[in-house]
């Protein structure tokens, strides 16, 4: 396949190289000549292949780059333009829902209740369509400005265009019919989207004295064409009543009409049946027009013709059809009723001139039963994803295109719902959406959804929970450790350690509960007062999370104990913390310190041993110090430390004399 | 009964509903209420009709669709929404703001009323930026309480320019939301899974008392007190899990009630039957537990507007109304539980019920509304 390409506004062609870069949100920029000039194109200019190309180069001139010495402006170029429509998000939220009940609905039902099932779906996505052509429709007329209002109705018309094609697909490929059902689908489709006679036939219907009305015969013809045959035969029998002298002539055409074989819905008539019906219905014409019956009626003998499915006669009546798909179905319905989808290519051929528009190739395309090159001119035509992306979806569904590899990704179903969830991800509100469609994609949904999830902007917690708890769901553990740490960072920043601190619990991140427990250790030494009490008392388990977490919390047992008076409690636990070595050694002075008042009790509180160990963690601390630190010391910490020999020695002399004391009792 | 939902996707991602309160005589169901939108570039306040319902309960027609009346433009997220009386509605944002906005109902207008430019902040209230997101607000006309990211409580009166009382570092945890116990009394969650009630009277920058989880310090995300026995307290949790807890006694819950897969966003006792709770989470459920003791006592609501006074008429029924949510029998099998979203898919933010009348919200852009919730 050939990949779409446009020439970018504004490049230098003296440049060797043109240079590309992806911003935020899915934005490409390259550098141009925009600026070096004057008169570049105003923000929000139209590039000239907007609404063209999708996934390439459409977008706004953005940037203000006046001024400066190099003020070259930026191109910004779009994946999904229709992303941005306010109107259409409508219709993406809606469809979502709808995709999401498609995925998770049962494979399993057989033949029948199955298509049943996902011809409802169709339907349902089509009903969401029209949905949004309304909405858009009434924003179109109330809409003040004439550009707004001429945006709006480009966007009617693009949605109708896909509510065509999408009726088209679903005629054929999802439902699929029979010959003759299938006959009766393609006129309700003909009679659904040819709107533009419509205002005619109200015109006549509604006057005084139809059959007088001078487009009174068009009517007639369009009812015919559009193989509405009770509505022309109402029709011709008040212009019978007001002929009395041709009334003959016009019984026997009512009653060809309404002998006209229909295809039945049901399985009460074969092909066969059906066939023979036919034939003897149109020798039966085919005699009333050989043998002049309606020769003094131009209108009526044309109709007859018409009937007959006479090429010439049908093709007269061009521009009450007004499209060639009109034409087409007319020329089915009449020249050979039981047409079975696959002898439609026989008929297909063109009345236009020149060369087709693209919704004629799409749906030439179609008829054509050529799948994939409706998927791929849709992909061109339109801008955006969401069309092609769930039409895609659905045939897949239908199990139509399974034998199909692309050279490139998985498969083309997973390859259009990539881009369209990419899109959607570039949206500053429908991100959410996305994620749904990557958990759909077996292949790259994963690594997509984890690349992008990671650059969603996280300006409150509460947003941050909800990415947070996208990333846990599908146990994406790194995704989950990053978001935690980045908003652990900005607790850190805001100076809320507490907030810091339940982030990177949540994260089980150690080494980052480690960093804001030496914060909160930090800002003891210096105030002599623990902040944030209410959560340091309440670690609970989590404690466990990292060493220093837990010397946190234990040293702020400590003083909660000693502030209970529980001295030995204390003493037991401020030892333990060093002895143990949950304590860091930076931090042994402070808790060789916060024993000093112990030492000083009126009562002894650590035992012979227990002040053993206690100098031996003194003269530890004392001894692993370097002779240069030791020297730069200052007089404060050896005053410190002597402080604590003597108290220590003075303890031990007490202890020695109370257990001495107590032994020889 | 799900037919009488009606949606409506209106492009923006619903964080708040909340219907207008009704006057204190009204016998009509709510006919007006408030969204409010989060994570669009533009922000909006909106007010919607759900138009007259006429000869109720007569034609069965209820599939009105809500009609846009009027929205007004809102800085930065809409985290909390109340209505201080019939025209003024509250509001807090994400840039730590909070806004009293006006709706104006001779011509449908909003307008900004009153503003508390970073109510709540970090580090320095006077920089450009470091606003902190308010995410709670709670009126009891004509006071206001919030709470926000920064750990911090202010107590505004509507017709005041300065906060009249700020407890800064309240908590060193987010506090994520508050409601009233009593008039002097506030109830606030954080989220390290604790309860706290504050007694504004008191001077001290110290909660009067403490309730926490047990084991892992699940978040708490929102609090609703039982609107007749105000000692009856239910809280919402990241896990999803419902809690009830009687502030009389002990500090940790009554009862645990496993509920939804993910953020329990909000929880309210039904205000005129408290024996109705409602509850909403990300996993995109809404729940209605139904605790009333006896089916074929259900009161019928069609008629009421205001507080219900038949059902509690009878002193016995009151009784069991009592324990039917103290009660932590685990035989007990009273309780009925009913999803009332059957295809969910994305987060539904918030609800509000009032009479016969429920409003929610979700991120996939769309409001709902059931005007018969108890058909």
């Amino acid at each position: 396949a050939a990949v779409p390409s446009q020439v970018v506004p504004g490049a230098d062609p003296s440049a060797r190289q043109l240079c590309f870069a992806w911003g935020p949100a899915e934005v490409l920029v390259c550098e141009t000549l925009f600026g070096r000039r004057g008169g570049s194109p105003s923000r929000g200019e139209r590039g000239p292949g907007r609404g063209v190309l999708p996934g390439v180069l459409t977008g706004c001139v953005a940037g203000t780059g006046e001024g400066g010495p190099s003020s070259s402006r930026l191109f910004v170029v779009r994946k999904d333009q229709d992303i941005y429509i306010q109107t259409l998000r409508k219709l993406f939220n809606e469809s979502h829902g709808i995709f999401i009940g498609l995925q998770r609905s049962e494979e399993e039902l057989a033949g029948k209740s199955r298509k049943a099932q996902l011809v409802q779906v169709s339907k349902n996505y089509r009903s969401v369509i029209r949905a949004c052509m309304e909405d858009m429709h009434q924003a179109a007329i109330s809409a003040r400005d004439p550009a707004l209002h001429s945006q709006y109705s480009t966007q009617v018309s693009i949605l109708s265009a896909m509510e065509l094609i999408w009726n088209l697909c679903e005629i054929l490929f999802v439902e699929a019919a029979a010959a003759g059902p299938l006959l009766l689908r393609l006129l309700d489709w003909v009679r659904l989207h040819v709107c533009d006679v419509d205002n005619m036939v109200r015109e006549v219907l509604s006057s005084e004295n139809p059959s007088k009305h001078e487009l009174f015969w068009n009517v007639v013809d369009v009812f015919v064409l559009q193989g509405r045959m009770d509505e022309a035969r109402h029709l011709l029998s008040k212009e019978a009543s007001a002929n009395p002298t041709s009334v003959n002539m016009y019984k026997i055409l009512d009653d060809l009409m309404k002998k006209m074989p229909v295809p039945s819905l049901g399985n009460t008539q074969t092909l066969t049946e059906m066939e023979l019906k036919w034939q003897h219905w149109h020798e039966e014409c085919q005699r009333y027009l050989q043998d002049g019956t309606f020769a003094s009626n131009s209108h009526m003998e044309s109709i007859c013709k018409i009937l007959l499915g006479d090429e010439d006669a049908i093709l007269e009546k061009k521009e009450l059809m007004t499209t060639w798909y009109h034409f087409l179905v007319t020329r089915l319905l009449y020249s050979h009723p039981t047409v079975k989808p696959m002898e439609l290519r026989m008929d297909l051929f063109l009345g236009g001139e020149g060369s087709p528009e693209p919704l004629d190739t799409i749906l030439m395309a179609a008829f054509e039963f050529e799948m994939h090159q409706v998927i791929k001119e849709c992909s061109v035509a339109l801008s955006n994803w969401w069309f092609v992306a769930h039409l895609t979806d659905l045939l897949d569904h239908c199990k139509l295109l399974q034998s199909h590899n692309l050279y490139f990704g998985s498969n083309m179903r997973e390859f259009l719902l990539l881009e369209y969830a990419s899109g959607l991800f570039s949206h500053h509100s429908l991100w959410q959406l996305g994620v749904d469609y990557f958990d759909h994609c077996p292949e790259y949904g994963r690594v997509y959804l984890e690349l992008h999830i990671e650059r969603i902007p996280l300006n409150t917690e509460q947003k941050a929970l909800k990415v947070l708890r996208i990333c846990e769901q599908r146990q994406m553990h790194e995704q989950v450790r990053s978001i935690c740490k980045i908003m652990a960072m900005k607790a850190l920043r805001n100076n809320r350690l507490g907030s810091a601190l339940s982030w990177s619990i949540r994260a089980k991140d150690a080494a980052f509960a480690t960093l804001i427990s030496d914060r909160f250790l930090k800002d003891y030494c210096e105030r002599g007062c623990f902040s944030d009490l209410d959560l340091i008392d309440n670690l609970g388990p989590s404690m466990l999370l990292s060493d220093r977490l837990t010397f946190l919390g234990k040293y702020r047992e400590f003083h909660r104990l000693y502030g209970e008076k529980r001295f030995s409690e204390a003493a037991k636990l401020l030892l333990m913390l060093m002895t143990a070595h949950i304590a860091p050694c930076s931090f042994w002075m402070t808790l060789l310190t916060d024993a000093l008042p112990l030492l000083e009790q009126k009562e002894v509180i650590f035992s012979a041993e227990q002040t053993y160990e206690l100098m031996r963690c003194l003269e530890d601390l004392t001894a692993g110090k370097s002779d240069t630190e030791k020297f730069q010391d200052d007089d404060v910490e050896s005053m410190k430390v002597e402080m604590l020999r003597l108290a220590l020695a003075r303890n031990l002399a007490r202890v020695i004399v109370k257990e001495g004391t107590l032994e020889g009792s | 009964a799900m037919e009488d939902v009606c949606a409506k996707f209106v492009s923006q991602k619903i964080s708040k509903t909340r219907w207008r309160p009704l006057p204190a005589a009204a016998l009509q169901p709510p006919d007006l209420f408030a969204t409010g939108s989060w994570d669009n570039e533009d922000n909006r306040i909106s007010i919607w009709s759900v138009g007259d319902l006429g000869n109720a309960g007569l034609s069965g027609e209820y599939q009105v669709e809500p009609q846009l009346l009027c929205d007004i433009k809102h800085n930065g997220d809409v985290m909390d929404m109340q209505f201080l009386d019939q025209e003024r509605i509250v509001v807090a944002s994400s840039t730590g703001t909070v806004t009293v906005f006006r709706h104006h109902q001779n011509n449908q207008t909003l307008s900004a009323n009153q503003r508390w430019e970073k109510a709540h902040y970090h580090v320095d209230q006077d920089t450009c930026c470091g606003g902190a997101a308010c995410t709670g607000v709670i009126c009891n006309n004509p006071e206001i309480v919030t709470v926000g990211e920064d750990g911090r409580i202010n107590l505004f009166r509507a017709d005041q320019k300065d906060a009249v009382r700020t407890i800064d570092n309240a908590d060193s945890s987010t506090l994520h939301a508050v409601t009233f116990l009593r008039t002097t009394e506030i109830l606030t969650v954080n989220s390290i899974g604790q309860l706290k009630i504050w007694d504004l009277r008191q001077q001290r920058n110290e909660p009067s008392q403490i309730f926490s989880l047990t084991g892992d310090r699940v978040p708490l995300h929102c609090v609703d007190r039982h609107p007749n026995q105000q000692h009856i307290v239910a809280t919402g949790g990241q896990d999803g899990m419902l809690s009830i807890w009687d502030i009389r006694q002990g500090t940790m819950p009554v009862s645990l009630l496993n509920a939804h897969e993910a953020e329990m966003w909000e929880v309210h006792f039904h205000p005129s039957n408290p024996d109705h709770l409602f509850t909403c989470s990300e996993d995109g459920s809404l729940w209605h537990w139904d605790a009333s003791t006896d089916v074929s006592e259900k009161p019928s609501f069609l008629h009421q507007g205001g507080r219900s006074t038949t059902y509690f008429s009878h002193n016995t029924i009151n009784q069991s109304v009592v324990s039917a949510w103290l009660s932590n029998d685990p035989t007990k099998d009273r309780m009925e539980i009913t999803n009332l979203i059957p295809n969910q898919t994305l987060s539904v933010n918030s609800l509000d019920i009032l009479g016969p009348c429920l409003v929610y919200g979700t991120d996939a852009e769309a409001i709902y509304v059931n005007r018969q919730l108890f058909a």
